[in-house]
């Protein structure tokens, strides 16, 4: 919707500066247009239409924008730069108290609809795919009919053809021959758009299609449609799941190394989050002042800035306080959550308490269109890949670097590990630097899709320690799977019961589904250890 | 586990009921402990291999075996902590531990002494001995119970046997480690137990008191049956009547010190090719 | 030999300190309201109705605490959801004030009136008596925490890991209430108190007798909880907490005596809960905010876990230095509490008992 839109004021403005001066239009046309009752200037668009004369598009655009003002018996077009007479082309002086041209809502869609329908003969494919969009969306009448036909037995493009297709049948399916009724229900069955879903549903409405065989038609096709977006549905509601998994495990991937390996639990997690958020905000005024032309690159730079800020604090809260409160994890978990408090005041006293405003950059706009009813955002689609990206470098560096190795070893045995020469304290310091600079990036990640604000933190640290929990201590693969299981699961219970419901049912689950695996889904049996 | 526990009559056995597994402590038979094709595996490692050996009562088992032989598995089954995958474990005829929960099987009468010595280090000697005691364990009890005098001798008797009495009134954390040994050795003594698992009972301990150790488990024979997973083979020799040898999670050998030490298999596990 | 024996906590404690702490509460109970009610307002002695109403948050805030350290302090569970046993026993009594005061006409509370509703949804069933609720106060947070205890303790789930469950179960009650189709007033929760067993709940002496009941209530916990730890049943949870596999192998079934003392905690949360509602006229989901929760465990912490006064000077020190700061540099309130919690678990894992026992230690 909103990229049409864009696209339509885009070209707009492209064919205003190409034409600004109705001449291809006739004055009979011109005063037609523009004078006389609502009815009469409506018969007048129609009429224009049905001459399928594409010149006269920048004056229809000219009369939506209400830059069309009488004066003295002339129609002028207005504009910054001055004011022409619709007629002859020549700049005139605006008089002092030039008449507006008033149009009703009713004039400005009939005047929208105009205009796509003329635009079908654009040699332009974006412009003939956007005016059939538009076509598609509104209710046509039957004068457009041999306009739409035309447009479609020219069309090459396949994309905009179904669409004219589905717009011819529209306006077919109130035909008075039962025919012409009978082949655009079977037309339209192919559907997969809401709108056409609806049109057929008010055919099928009182004082509506009376024939049962096209009804029967109809309903056939609005099943077949119906089924159609369902699987649609489907497909969006497992997309919004995984990107919402991928969230929760960008979250989560940075507790999995301090908790799940290190054993440290940082209530803090979350404030590195909000923390790599609110760096994510500083580089991007950092490029929107210094260097606009580069803003769209901002993102990118803000990974690397994210993950030194954090993996700084990190290293600075290991030797200061962590360290100490080794083997004590109740006592860790108090100690950062103070922690946590105060990082959330310092923030909010350097940046108010107010959420600020991040900006995806433009390549993270907008979305691949699917269906009417599906569209994947980039922005979520670069989240996805993201969570993917850095999963996999935590993957590479614990197994395949010395200092995954050294991690690992401390993990697992201490003692050894520092008898056999790996320099314990700094392992934990590194380890814990790396499991705070994860958290950064998580905070680049949420900046792009959710508010940036003091709070950050606190929504989603309660979210990642039961994907933790539920994932198994100490285990990436059980991250990853719990993540997206938590991710899917809610999405889908969202559907049927709202948000909130769903995230309490979610927690529910996990809590029941720990009595059965107390270690998570992946964890190791092995000798108990006392 | 089923709401109901065992109540225990003044004769030492174990009467009132186990829903899957009605019945008391019979030991009519002379075994006490029995094991039968007993396996355990963690991730494809099997700790204990069918392991099958049986306890008489009364008898004094020593149990040897290499690192990794499955001893202290064996013992986290007997006493309920891990599951065994399949095999049956039996105390006395009757009662299936697989089936008991861990405090249900330590009130049946089967008591454990950790590898590490594992007492309640903010609680006085004789708070230890009091909480071991053998006695109605429920919460209700244990809110309004009183100690009787029959109940105080009896702790005072045992702090006599294991030379604590003169520290009665001191935090179990300021023990040494020795006498720790002891004041869990002491407290599985007040549990009253048919059978006592000691897990390695001797380790830390100066010679005097693995000298000392040994006399106790010596007197205690005969009234209790008791297994000993151990290490020191002096100590082993000073104690032992029967000794098993476990390797990779079954029975090695079996017999008399003697026996056991001349088997070619057992030196083999032991010094190696 | 043994005649002299006494409970090793409870020679730490000292049993005559006990009765003088006892009695100084009960003294502060009565003075309070005297110095309230019968010292004229222009006297040097006089206490505000500001300073009763936060002296009376504090004692319901004790409860709470003392509550906290019989699971963390004595049991070794730290809790970091028991803000939802105090919420639940605030919004148990709270329904019975919302009935009080409910509209003349509709005989509903507004926030139903808003909803569109016409009668009370069926959990609100009974909530028009008083005895009912008074046992509500108690059997709700009692029940919520038997059911989740049991599951939780039956699956072994301890240490950081119950915490971390703890605060999700709290979270998802939050969640909950805050929906306004739950029928708790959403968002807003329950205010606008008109009475009490149909006596006006705004005047001073009503607020005098909240006031002493709450120092009643307190005095009564007390006494249970000495009573509890100076029991066996308070030397096995103390078992429990330094080796549960020990208590385990002696023959108790550590489930059922986390459970209890669980349960029991969850339903002393309750009461203090109750008595804090139509003192401090306002119920609302926020209370079951991790972050409230995890707040208690550091009143507990800064009193001294494992004492039984220490809580109470917990509670009382860091509600009383939160509503100084709050009135005066509210923006430093959260950096002092965030220093508060590391410093404790750093410097003073004993508390203020701990130190001011250390203290006297090495003056003796």
């Amino acid at each position: 919707m909103q990229i049409e839109k864009l696209m339509i004021t885009g070209l707009m403005a492209g064919l205003l500066l190409l034409s600004s001066a109705a001449h291809a239009l006739s004055p009979e046309s011109i005063t037609s247009l523009t004078t006389g009752e609502n009815e009469q200037r409506i018969d007048a668009i129609a009429s224009v239409v049905n001459s399928g004369d594409s010149s006269a598009i920048p004056f229809l655009k000219n009369i939506l924008n209400d830059e069309v003002k009488l004066a003295d018996g002339k129609i002028l077009i207005v504009s910054e730069s001055g004011a022409i007479d619709a007629m002859t082309g020549e700049v005139v002086t605006l008089p002092e108290y030039p008449e507006d041209l008033i149009n009703n809502n009713r004039m400005r869609n009939e005047l929208d609809i105009a205009i796509a329908a003329l635009s079908l003969r654009s040699s332009d494919d974006a412009v003939r795919l956007a005016a059939a969009k538009k076509l598609q969306q509104t209710s046509t009448s039957e004068a457009m009919l041999p306009l739409v036909r035309q447009a479609e037995k020219s069309e090459k493009r396949p994309k905009i053809r179904t669409l004219l297709v589905e717009i011819r049948a529209g306006i077919e399916l109130y035909s008075s021959d039962k025919q012409l009724r009978l082949v655009a229900a079977h037309e339209l069955a192919g559907s997969t758009s809401a709108q056409i879903r609806q049109s057929l549903t008010s055919r099928l409405e009182l004082d509506g299609e009376t024939d049962p065989e096209v009804r029967l038609a109809i309903e056939a096709a609005i099943e077949s449609i119906e089924e159609r977006l369902g699987y649609y549905e489907f497909a969006g509601t497992v997309f919004t799941g995984i990107s919402l998994g991928s969230v929760l495990l960008l979250a989560a991937l940075g507790l999995a190394i301090t908790y799940g390996l290190m054993g440290v639990i940082n209530m803090a997690h979350g404030e590195m989050m909000m923390l790599g958020a609110y760096s994510t905000y500083i580089v991007q005024n950092l490029f929107r002042q210094y260097m606009p032309e580069w803003f769209d690159g901002y993102v990118l730079a803000a990974i690397p800035v994210a993950f030194i800020v954090t993996a700084l604090i990190g290293v600075v809260m290991e030797r200061t306080v962590i360290r100490h409160l080794y083997g004590r994890p109740l006592e860790t978990l108090l100690a950062t959550w103070g922690i946590s408090l105060i990082l959330m005041q310092l923030v909010r006293t350097l940046f108010g308490a107010q959420n600020v405003q991040v900006e995806n950059p433009n390549w993270m706009s907008g979305g691949i269109e699917l269906s009417s009813n599906l569209v994947l955002p980039y922005n979520r689609i670069d989240i996805i890949l993201f969570s993917v990206a850095v999963l996999l470098l935590i993957w590479l560096l614990l197994n395949k670097t010395r200092l995954g190795l050294f991690v690992r070893a401390v993990t697992q045995n201490r003692s050894m590990a520092g008898c056999v020469g790996v320099n314990t304290a700094r392992v934990d310091t590194w380890a814990f630097a790396l499991g705070s600079g994860v958290a950064g990036l998580a905070g680049v990640a949420l900046a792009q899709i959710g508010n940036v604000g003091p709070d950050l933190g606190k929504t989603y640290i309660v979210d990642s320690f039961m994907v933790v929990v539920l994932g198994g201590v100490g285990q990436l693969a059980g991250t990853v799977y719990a993540a997206l299981g938590m991710g899917i699961t809610s999405k889908f219970l969202e559907s049927f019961s709202g948000a909130v419901l769903a995230k309490i049912i979610v927690l529910v689950i996990v809590i029941i589904f720990i009595q059965k695996r107390p270690q998570g889904i992946f964890a190791l049996k092995g000798r108990s250890v006392e | 586990m089923n709401g109901q526990e065992n109540m225990t009559t003044d004769d030492g056995y174990v009467s009132g009921s186990h829903l899957l597994q009605p019945g008391v402590l019979d030991t009519s038979h002379g075994v006490v402990l029995y094991l039968d094709d007993v396996t355990v595996s963690f991730d494809g490692f099997r700790a204990l291999n069918k392991l099958s050996f049986s306890v008489d009562v009364g008898e004094l088992r020593c149990i040897i075996g290499p690192n990794g032989a499955g001893k202290t598995t064996m013992m986290d089954s007997i006493t309920g902590k891990t599951r065994p995958d399949s095999g049956s474990l039996f105390f006395g005829q009757t009662l299936d531990l697989t089936r008991m929960s861990e405090a249900e099987i330590a009130q049946a009468g089967i008591g454990r002494k950790f590898q590490k010595p594992t007492v309640f280090e903010q609680h006085t000697v004789f708070e230890n001995l009091e909480l071991a005691l053998k006695c109605d364990k429920r919460i209700w009890h244990s809110l309004f119970g009183k100690l009787t005098g029959q109940q105080r001798d009896a702790i005072d008797e045992i702090m006599n046997t294991i030379v604590l009495q003169e520290l009665a009134n001191s935090r179990a954390g300021l023990l040494s480690h020795g006498q720790k040994q002891w004041l869990e050795i002491g407290m599985l003594l007040a549990q009253q137990p048919q059978l006592l698992l000691l897990d390695e009972p001797v380790a830390g301990m100066t010679d005097h008191e693995t000298e000392r150790t040994a006399e106790l488990l010596n007197t205690l024979a005969g009234k209790h049956s008791i297994v000993v997973v151990e290490h020191d083979m002096d100590f082993v020799a000073s104690i032992a009547r029967k000794v098993t040898v476990l390797h990779e999670g079954s029975v090695l050998a079996e017999g008399d010190m003697a026996t056991v030490q001349s088997n070619e298999q057992v030196i083999e596990v032991y010094l190696g090719r | 030999m043994h005649s002299n024996y006494q409970p090793f906590l409870l020679r730490l404690l000292g049993n005559s300190r006990w009765v003088g702490y006892a009695v100084a509460l009960t003294v502060i109970c009565i003075l309070i309201p005297v110095l309230n009610l019968a010292v004229p307002e222009d006297s040097a002695l006089h206490l505000s109705d500001y300073t009763v109403s936060l002296l009376g948050k504090i004692l319901c805030y004790a409860m709470v605490a003392l509550a906290m350290d019989l699971v963390w302090g004595y049991t070794g569970i730290l809790s970091l959801g028991h803000g939802i046993f105090f919420a639940l026993g605030g919004y148990a009594f709270g329904m019975y004030l919302m009935r009080e005061a409910a509209d003349a006409g509709s005989q509903l509370p507004n926030f139903m009136v808003f909803l569109d509703w016409h009668e009370y949804p069926w959990y609100w069933a009974g909530s028009d008596s008083f005895i009912f609720t008074l046992l509500l106060v108690v059997l709700a947070p009692g029940l919520l925490a038997f059911i989740f205890g049991w599951f939780a303790f039956r699956s072994r789930i301890k240490g950081v890991y119950f915490s971390i469950i703890t605060q999700a179960l709290t979270y998802a009650f939050m969640l909950l209430f805050f929906r306004n189709e739950t029928g708790f007033g959403g968002n807003n929760g329950f205010t606008d108190f008109k009475t009490i067993l149909g006596i006006p709940i705004a005047t001073a002496e009503t607020r005098i007798v909240l006031f002493a009941l709450s120092g009643l209530a307190l005095l009564a916990m007390l006494w249970m909880s000495h009573r509890i730890v100076e029991s066996k049943f308070g030397r096995v949870l103390t078992a429990i907490r330094d080796a549960e596999s020990r208590v385990m192998f002696s023959g108790y079934n550590p489930l059922h005596y986390k459970l209890a003392i669980w349960t029991l905690s969850a339903m002393m949360c309750g009461v203090a809960g109750a008595l804090y509602v139509p003192q401090v006229g306002i119920i609302n989901p926020s209370e079951m905010s991790p972050a409230n929760s995890i707040e208690i465990a550091i009143w507990t912490a800064v009193g001294g876990r494992g004492t039984l006064i220490g809580p109470l000077i917990g509670a009382g020190a860091v509600t009383a230095l939160k509503s100084w700061f709050t009135a005066s540099f509210p923006e430093y309130w959260l950096y002092f509490l965030g220093g508060l919690f590391i410093v404790v678990t750093l410097y003073m894992p004993q508390g203020v008992m701990g130190l001011g026992k250390k203290l006297l230690g090495k003056k003796s």
